[in-house]
């Protein structure tokens, strides 16, 4: 392994060809380690003397040597500000996340979540750490592994629990389930695999369109990255300098199926081939951060996309439905968990740099998971939608746009849409 | 009519291509089946036994490759995950890895490369993780695979198998659950299979692997788990059940329900409560195949009961219901006592709360109320 402080690879590497050959260099610094992106969730560093007693004075972090590697791209700066309030609101967000996913997993177990349930544990640092490198009017689209994304871009608990039981005031009104979640600057929570990354694309072309100031980010999985309409969208991005940032979570399988057996490169920061890329350690909060804001400024000065590979990990199976051990080891699993885990890794962090005490870190958790676990017994509480015809057929069409009718089971269901001066306002969900 | 379209100068240069041979051996192995299938009624209960419709695919599967090297199966997580729903079950250890071949995640790609293996021969097997996913794939299915032979003026076959899961799902929302049957039914060029039972399954796979043509398999995930009695003739590695012949499941004298898929257990469940609470004997038809479709089997049941309805869960708008409405007027006009009706699928995006999708698909105590009202019972 590479110390933390001996010399970057790429500083001795100017020119973009030699940056390239980035593994090659750092094969003849340690000849017998590819040198590659780090998972180690607690591999920045700070001074302790550094470290305000303000909560919201900056100070600097320095990124692991490992958190990124560069693809045709000068790499972002490895050291970035923070402020103690932000470190903990990530510690609260992030325990905060699994908390949430954590209840999921009871619920489904208990039966009361239907059909396919996809669960972030292990991946939280990547959710929580471009919400905190973005704004609200920047938006973000990913697949059906999105409950996480759907909390950080303002979903509530309870309305996302709510949703997973089917309920009235679930963020989708009941109709999304698990793999369908929308919120302001959020598109879902989409479940055709890889179809998300055009329309994320798509979603890029409107702000340039509009001269919106706004970034996109436009995610899918190791296993998606293969689907051709990824490849279609970074032309098309490319070719029109669409402020997207593609980002490829990979969590090192797509279903049952490991990145190296779907995938002739699995590097997947160098798929986009004419579009730079970097490769992030997305087991550390912080150094998604930094790259994620490098990548928003980069969008923002209209130098056109970027491709993301964010290398996380996910804890348990590919839904819940699948045990996730009969193609991998208990013991890789185990080692993830113990070693590389987002939420421990800033803790240490946080310790260490005495940003928190043993005590307000408790304080944190507790509270995290109390908010979680009270709007899951709200969410538990809720009403399932009314089985009326009205239900059912709402939101097919814009409200006051619908055709005539729509045909139920039997002409005698059919449905015909009152006039929509007659209709109420719908409740929204909060 | 082979030996008609031998005469043809184009069908002359295919003799010495690798296409030509499946063909032949298709007719061979069809045509005494066939006889055989039709003479059947029911299997003696002797000699039967339980199979799942999963074992019974995977059976199928299994025979052809042993049968044919040209057959191989090709998907998403059908190899080292054993299937997604576990219908490839064994494949891999028993045929390796040249035969048994896990795809990325890459419709589109993958359904294209292997209509192109059987357009230079082979005899592919394309699993679609689920019939939603094949929408990724549906020009490759259409465009190259079915209308190929067409287009080469008969030079160019395409013996190629799409099969996977297809219709409604429980609990998995709109993008996850929806049935495919009209839109590949709609297409000349491709034949479509819907099996309901074990036997069904069984019987239309293989016959799905040797016709020369391109064939969708549409099963039914909530059925893989079911069982059923599998005749000594199913059970035989030779067991085919010929396209576009229905199965009469259930006979009946006053209403005439014709339905494929998973709603042919619903059917015959209704057909249950009909003869208890009103007396009435409802005919419940089996498609098992959309294309072709057995017209036949249709109106002759018309005749005798008088009464159509269609009991599909797809989308009601130029539907199969629709198609088996459209086709009973054309065909059995006359011998309607009622206007013919069908039961279908709401026309909605499949929701997920569990009150909303119970909703929007046939349920039994529909079809009994629905079949009872058409009765006047
Ligand atoms: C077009 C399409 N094909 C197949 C599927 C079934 N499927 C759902 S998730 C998945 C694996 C995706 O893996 P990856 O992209 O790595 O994302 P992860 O689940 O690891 O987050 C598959 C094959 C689908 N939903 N859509
Ligand atoms: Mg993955």
């Amino acid at each position: 392994m590479l110390s933390r402080f001996a010399p970057r690879a790429f500083t001795a590497a100017p020119s973009a060809l030699a940056r390239r050959n980035g593994p090659v260099r750092a094969a003849a610094l340690t000849p017998a380690v590819r040198r590659s992106v780090t998972t180690d969730a607690a591999s920045s560093h700070a001074e302790k003397s550094d470290v305000p007693a303000e909560d919201d004075k900056p100070f600097q972090v320095k990124l692991s040597d490992e958190a990124f590697e560069t693809y045709e791209l000068d790499p972002p700066s490895y050291t970035l500000n923070t402020t103690k309030a932000e470190l903990k609101q990530m510690y609260y967000d992030m325990v905060a996340v699994r908390r949430m996913e954590m209840a999921a997993d009871r619920l489904y177990k208990e039966k009361k979540i239907r059909g396919f349930c996809h669960l972030s544990t292990g991946q939280e640092a990547v959710a929580v750490g471009i919400e905190h490198a973005i704004e609200k009017t920047d938006h973000l689209i990913t697949a059906y592994r999105c409950h996480g994304f759907a909390m950080m871009r303002g979903g509530t608990v309870r309305s996302i629990i709510g949703e997973l039981l089917g309920r009235r005031e679930g963020i989708a009104y009941g109709k999304g389930g698990s793999m369908h979640m929308f919120s302001t600057g959020f598109y879902g929570g989409n479940g055709i695999v890889g179809a998300q990354v055009p329309v994320g694309a798509g979603i890029a072309f409107a702000q340039k369109y509009e001269e919106k100031p706004n970034v996109t980010l436009a995610l899918y999985g190791d296993g998606a990255s293969n689907q051709g309409q990824v490849f279609e969208a970074f032309n098309m991005a490319k070719l029109w300098d669409l402020p997207v940032i593609f980002g490829c979570e990979n969590n090192k399988y797509g279903m049952g199926t490991a990145a190296n057996r779907s995938s002739a490169l699995t590097d997947y920061y160098k798929r986009g081939q004419y579009i730079p890329g970097l490769k992030i350690n997305g087991m550390d909060v912080l150094a998604v951060k930094a790259a994620v804001a490098f990548g928003k400024e980069w969008c923002r000065q209209g130098k056109g996309p970027l491709v993301y590979e964010y290398v996380t990990y996910r804890y348990g199976g590919h839904s819940m439905s699948d045990p996730g051990t009969t193609y991998r080891t208990r013991e890789e699993i185990q080692r993830m968990r113990s070693t590389n885990d987002p939420i421990a890794g800033l803790k240490q962090k946080m310790l260490e740099w005495e940003v928190v005490t043993e005590d307000e870190l408790k304080a944190i958790d507790k509270e995290a998971r109390t908010h979680v676990d009270e709007e899951v017994a709200i969410a538990e509480n809720m009403a399932v939608p009314d089985a009326t015809p009205e239900v059912l057929f709402e939101d097919i069409y814009v409200r006051g746009s619908e055709p005539q009718f729509l045909r139920g089971r039997i002409p005698e269901e059919n449905y015909y849409y009152p006039e929509a001066k007659e209709k109420g306002p719908k409740p929204l969900v909060k | 009519m082979v030996g008609q379209r031998l005469i043809r100068p184009a069908a002359q240069l295919l003799r010495s291509s690798p296409s030509t041979m499946p063909r032949c051996s298709f007719q061979k192995i069809a045509q005494p089946t066939l006889s055989r299938c039709l003479n059947r009624t029911y299997a003696t209960p002797s000699g039967t036994k339980e199979m799942t419709v999963r074992e019974a695919l995977n059976e199928a599967m299994a025979e052809e490759m042993e049968k044919n090297p040209k057959v191989f199966v090709l998907g998403e997580e059908v190899a080292q995950y054993n299937g997604a729903y576990k219908v490839t079950k064994g494949l891999l250890d028993r045929f390796g890895e040249k035969r048994v071949i896990d795809s990325p995640i890459t419709e589109s790609g993958f359904a294209g490369l292997t209509v192109g293996a059987a357009l230079a021969g082979l005899h592919p097997v394309c699993e679609f993780m689920t019939f939603n996913f094949a929408m990724q794939a549906i020009d490759q299915v259409i465009n190259s695979a079915a209308k190929t032979h067409y287009m080469s003026g008969g030079i160019q076959p395409c013996n190629i198998t799409f099969r996977g899961p297809n219709g409604f799902a429980s609990g998995v929302a709109a993008q996850h659950s929806q049935d495919y049957s009209a839109w590949y039914g709609s297409i000349p060029g491709l034949k479509v299979v819907a099996p309901y039972s074990a036997e069904d399954a069984k019987g239309l796979l293989k016959a799905a692997i040797r016709d020369p043509n391109p064939v969708c398999v549409l099963e039914n995930e909530l059925l893989y788990g079911l069982s059923f009695p599998m005749s000594e003739e199913a059970q035989s590695d030779d067991f085919v059940i010929p396209f576009g012949k229905a199965k009469i499941e259930r006979p009946g004298k006053d209403l005439t329900i014709v339905t494929l898929s998973r709603c042919v257990g619903q059917s015959l469940v209704a057909a249950e409560q009909l003869k208890s609470k009103y007396g009435v004997e409802a005919e419940v038809i089996n498609l098992r195949s959309i294309k072709p479709l057995d017209v036949e089997a249709i109106v002759k049941s018309v005749k005798k009961t008088g009464h159509m309805m269609c009991v599909e869960s797809g989308f009601p708008s130029f539907g199969v219901g629709a198609e088996i409405i459209a086709l009973t007027a054309e065909y059995a006009f006359d011998y309607l006592e009622a206007p013919p009706v069908r039961v279908t699928g709401a026309e909605v995006p499949t929701p997920y709360a569990q009150k909303l999708e119970e909703m929007s698909f046939p349920t039994e105590a529909l079809i009994t109320d629905y079949a009872a009202k058409l009765l006047k019972v």
